[in-house]
């Protein structure tokens, strides 16, 4: 059987094509998704150079980051002129190069990451790009998921290959189980607070332990999909029964006998007893709490519980002057309790928490509750399919009735590309994953937050412990 | 890709930790479908004020960085999203070397792909080149990527490490897919073992 192995080796192991001396190897590419905003310039350098796309079939595209979320119902009409003609190259380069389409008023249509998984699209143990840093969500599914530049998007589309070198390995082993109330995004959130953002750089991380198994598929996906905001390229959790099922007769997954031969091997897909990691950080589940970011990097992750830092709390001078200027920018005083931060807007969606299970959760604290005075709360399925299902549940109901805006699928606030933004100072919960300056419109203030404390500071117009909040009833 | 074998100018200072690639490029100029242009968009929310006038105390809108060649930067340089935007709008400020004590993974990537040779040095290095830069006219510093030197404006030298395979390709101006579709053979055997393996991944 050889040396016990990673699950990152693993997959790594079994999609290399060829190794050079100095270790740059070419890895085959099982699946390839494509959206608006990076594949332009690929599809260009393609017809420039007369290449084709090598395998059509393992790419799928959508459009997502630009596209409205306003009601379809009379069609979808983009007023920006560059996203409407980013989105109108996507259709005309899938078109030419014979790549499928999930067009804009497709049912299917969503953030790249959502969609993936909820096609089957994404499989275990694959190897999966996109030319989107949050690619690793699908590394929930064990397979190995990371984001590219757009050179290496055509490089994909025109060879099915990469240039890599393998990545260090990194383990998060969240021991224990969470305490109620405390999500995935507030592991995650916790996880990046300690590594920092730049404590995975070089490393795929694998998540491991207890809590991270206990976790849905949608759980997994919202930790993995953060791995990046620690600076890691991916995230990895092994295969278990919570995969399988979830794979198991979506659309593009495999059936028959192919299905069968899968999950045999994807049984498989889990570190070996014994393999070492090149690092390994142990998270205890029993002392998380809700955590929210009070700055413009998500590492500026603390327990709500906590207060605004001071710069003469941090590690270094580097650190400390980051401080300084998150405080101007985010308006926040030193040693204001966290639980004082008053918020305008409230922003539920993102491939980080756009699924069906986080629209669940928010709903369940908004149902019965009204939102604040003045408060502007948009929640903004991640798919077409998603937001079927809500509403076959009632949960755009449920949201309506206490004051939010139901919306339709896409990117939205999470970038801002589309004309859902903030104006200057105004500031945001948001279960998002950047918060960086200008993220969601130039001088906008974010706050990330799992879906539950979205909606509970939706409800009290400030940051909430939601714990507390239910704690009230109503 | 345009060759890089040796480049002199003027470094630019900017010790702030963290410079993501929303601060490079912000998103509102993803929305072109070309590689260049993007250069007087480098920086935009740093270095511009709402009206479009310069903020006076960014260190590009200062002589004599606005002809600045290379960027000393505070650690991690380059974090965020995957965007080329990023790259390319760095090179087509004319840009072509960043230093730094550490990057993200995807944007050092990226940086190979465009031209642009990302260096990563000990925090001493940084600190005497950050040093150096703030010198102004007097800061213009050489990169010898041959060599693997760079040569401050006193005569000093440093050493630092690149990746063999990207100095080649850098030196060389080599293009990726060129390089990799001379390995045709390897990919198609590769796919049909793969057929045969994992017949489910072929759709
Ligand atoms: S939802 Fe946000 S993070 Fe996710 S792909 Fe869209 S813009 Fe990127």
């Amino acid at each position: 059987m050889g040396n016990p192995r990673t699950l990152f080796d693993k997959i790594w192991d079994s999609h290399l094509i060829e190794t050079q001396d100095d270790g740059t190897s070419l890895i085959f590419i099982d699946r390839h998704m494509v959206h608006e905003v990076t594949s332009p310039q690929a599809f260009e350098g393609l017809r420039l150079a007369g290449r084709k796309v090598r395998h059509p079939e393992l790419t799928l595209a959508v459009a997502d980051h630009n596209i409205p979320t306003s009601d379809r119902s009379n069609g979808i009409v983009i007023t920006n002129e560059e996203s409407r003609i980013q989105v109108e190259a996507l259709e005309k380069n899938t078109k030419d190069f014979g790549v499928p389409y999930f067009a804009m008023d497709d049912i299917r249509q969503g953030v790249v990451h959502i969609v993936g998984p909820e096609q089957g699209f994404t499989l275990p143990g694959a190897t999966i790009v996109c030319g989107d840093s949050h690619t690793a969500t699908h590394g929930a599914f064990g397979s190995l998921a990371f984001g590219i530049g757009t050179s290496e998007v055509e490089h994909v589309l025109a060879t099915q290959t990469l240039l890599q070198k393998k990545s260090k390995n990194m383990e998060v082993r969240v021991e224990g189980a969470l305490p109620p109330g405390v999500t995935a995004k507030d592991l995650i959130l916790a996880i990046i607070g300690k590594i920092g953002t730049a404590g995975g750089t070089g490393c795929v991380i694998e998540f491991t332990g207890q809590a991270i198994m206990d976790l849905s598929m949608e759980g997994r996906m919202t930790v993995c999909n953060m791995a990046i905001e620690g600076g890691a390229r991916g995230g990895l959790i092994a295969v278990d029964e919570k995969t399988i099922n979830y794979v198991k007769g979506r659309p593009m997954s495999p059936k028959g006998a192919a299905w069968e031969a899968a999950i045999e091997y994807w049984k498989t897909l889990k570190s070996d007893e014994g393999a070492v990691y090149d690092e390994t950080v142990i998270i205890k589940a029993e002392d998380l709490v809700p955590y929210v970011t009070w700055g413009t990097s998500p590492e500026d992750a603390l327990p709500i519980t906590a207060k605004v830092p001071s710069p003469a709390e941090a590690r270094d001078a580097g650190k400390a002057s980051a401080i300084e200027r998150a405080l101007k920018y985010m308006g926040l005083e030193a040693g204001t309790p966290l639980n004082e931060i008053e918020v305008d807007h409230v922003f539920i969606g993102s491939c980080t928490n756009g699924r069906i299970e986080d629209l669940r959760a928010a709903a369940a604290v908004a149902k019965g509750r009204k939102v604040a005075d003045g408060m502007k709360a948009m929640v903004v399925p991640g798919s077409g399919l998603v937001k079927e299902i809500a509403e076959e549940e009632g949960l755009d109901q449920i949201f309506i009735e206490a004051g939010f805006d139901w919306r339709e699928a896409g990117c939205s606030m999470c970038l801002a590309m589309n004309d859902d933004r903030l104006a200057p100072g105004e500031r945001c919960a948001s279960t998002s994953n950047r918060n960086f300056e200008g993220r969601q419109g130039r001088d906008s203030r974010t706050h990330l937050v799992s879906p539950e404390m979205a909606a509970a500071a939706a409800i009290t117009g400030k940051l909430t412990d939601v714990r507390d909040l239910l704690k009230e009833g109503n | 890709m345009e060759k890089f074998t040796t480049l002199t100018g003027i470094a630019a200072p900017m010790p702030l930790i963290n410079i993501d690639t929303d601060m490079i490029i912000p998103k509102l100029f993803l929305k072109t479908i070309k590689r260049s242009g993007l250069g007087v968009h480098l920086f935009d929310e740093m270095r511009y004020n709402q009206d479009g006038s310069e903020k006076p105390d960014f260190v590009l809108n200062k002589e004599p960085y606005r002809n600045a060649k290379i960027i000393i930067a505070g650690d991690n340089f380059g974090c965020g999203s995957s965007r080329e935007h990023a790259p390319w709008a760095i090179a087509d400020f004319g840009i072509r070397c960043v230093i730094s004590t550490s990057f993200a993974d995807i944007f050092h990537n990226n940086c190979f792909k465009n031209g642009i040779l990302p260096i990563r040095l000990p925090k001493e290095d940084i600190d005497k080149l950050m040093d150096d830069a703030s010198r102004g006219a007097n800061a213009t510093i050489t990169i010898d990527l041959e060599n693997q030197e760079i040569k401050g404006p006193d005569g000093g030298t440093i050493k630092f490490d690149v990746d063999p395979f990207r100095k080649h390709c850098l030196i060389e101006g080599l293009d990726d897919v060129g390089l990799t579709l001379q390995r045709e053979e390897q990919i198609k055997n590769f796919e049909e073992q793969r057929a045969a393996s994992m017949p489910w991944l072929v759709r």
